[in-house]
């Protein structure tokens, strides 16, 4: 069914696969809308989430552009089925309570922030430009929820266990966001794409600084779950873009 | 054409509008590169530029959105910054460094000028801002935020 040029097929892929994990996590986000714990965070989180659609809009555009298949970002996140998302299953993870959204941001954002500060070096200009713009953002995203999640951590029993509770379940997911496949070796080496292996002495920094400071403990790297990025998803994605995608599927075309 | 977020400003005080051209084809194309990557005002400024041109009656116009180089607060003009201010927006800081982007530098009350001032949300009513208080005069105030 999704037939790619080939020769463009890991650009593609590449794009896919950015432009999924922000939109992802973008519609998690969404979901607080309203159900914040308080207005300001209500606020705080529907402007993340607007933030990260809006970096995957240009993304799945590019997609698109290469892909030449006259398909736009809207068929991209509209009409495709979960195996056809690329994105991490960190970001597809259930909103939980509060510590597990902040958890999956700023386990996410310390990944991001300095991944979209290095792919602004990227030698395709359109990465790159995306890249310059996203930085700005994932350096605020990381920021608040690290504030967050030393509030979180340093603040009363209750919240200190469910924040290392909400830790502890989402660390498995971790271990994906450092793969790279044989899709993104050849984009590396032309310097295309970034190799993750390099954000990890500056992951791991900010991860070990925030974590001290919020009294919480950094599990030990267990059995990492893995398989977004390829297509196997958890069951969490389908109910995603049930809700995601129903009006397009329902109206196909549908605008207002 | 005025911002539809911060009517005072106009989108080449704000640094939106890139350039104005004719295209190969004849087309005139105007060009604006978006603020943050999803403000949602980007789909209403690009519909008012159509509008305009229309009205202006340019047959063939057409807008054309380009990312780079990546827009920043220094792509305000001055005039922008203080009709900013006058407005009640503290304006961002004139060099978009490290510092003021985390917003530790002093933000000055528009309404008072005081430096004596706190930071209540990070993010505010709009992407691009952030809501701050001035113990000096007790008035909440939006600041631009600084990227
Ligand atoms: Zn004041």
């Amino acid at each position: 069914m999704t037939t790619i040029i080939a020769a463009d097929a890991p650009l593609v892929q590449y794009a896919l696969r950015l432009a999924d994990n922000a939109l992802v996590l973008g519609h998690r986000l969404s979901e607080w809308c309203g159900h914040a714990p308080m207005l300001e965070e209500d606020i705080a989180l529907a402007n993340i989430a607007l933030d990260l659609i809006g970096q995957a809009r240009p993304l799945y555009a590019y997609a698109a552009e290469l892909e030449g298949e006259g398909r736009n970002e809207d068929k991209l996140a509209y009409l495709r089925d979960a195996s056809q998302y690329r994105n991490v299953l960190l970001v597809e993870q259930p909103n939980g309570d509060f510590a597990v959204t902040i958890v999956r941001q700023f386990l996410y954002a310390a990944f991001m922030a300095p991944f979209w500060r290095l792919l602004a070096g990227s030698r395709d200009a359109t990465f790159a430009a995306i890249a310059a713009k996203a930085e700005k953002e994932a350096a605020y995203h990381l920021r608040h929820s690290a504030e967050w999640l030393i509030r979180l951590g340093d603040g009363t029993p209750e919240s200190h266990a469910r924040a290392q509770a909400a830790l502890d379940e989402l660390w498995m997911y971790t271990g994906e966001l450092f793969e790279a496949d044989a899709i993104e070796r050849g984009l590396i080496e032309r310097g295309v794409a970034l190799d993750p292996q390099t954000l990890r002495p500056e992951w791991d920094e900010t991860v070990d600084r925030v974590l001290g400071e919020a009294t919480l403990k950094r599990p030990p790297d267990g059995w990492m779950q893995t398989g977004g990025r390829t297509g196997r998803h958890s069951e969490h994605l389908g109910f995603i873009l049930a809700d995601m995608q129903f009006l397009q599927r329902a109206y196909p075309g549908a605008t207002w | 054409m005025v911002d539809p977020e911060v009517p005072v400003l106009t989108i080449e005080d704000l640094g939106v509008l890139r350039g104005v051209g004719v295209a190969e084809d004849g087309a005139v194309e105007v060009a604006i590169t978006p603020t943050y990557s999803g403000c949602p005002a980007m789909n209403v400024i690009a519909l008012e530029v159509e509008l305009a041109l229309e009205r202006a009656g340019i047959a063939k116009g057409r807008v054309r959105t380009v990312l780079s180089p990546a827009w920043t607060t220094d792509w305000m003009s001055d005039e922008g910054r203080r009709k900013l201010k006058e407005y009640g927006i503290a304006p961002p800081a004139p060099k978009a460094t490290r510092r003021a982007l985390f917003g530790l530098e002093a933000i000055a009350c528009p309404r008072c000028g005081s430096e004596d001032t706190e930071k209540i949300t990070e993010f505010g009513s709009t992407a691009c801002k952030a809501l701050w208080r001035c113990r000096s005069c007790r008035e909440p105030f939006d600041h631009f935020k600084c990227i």
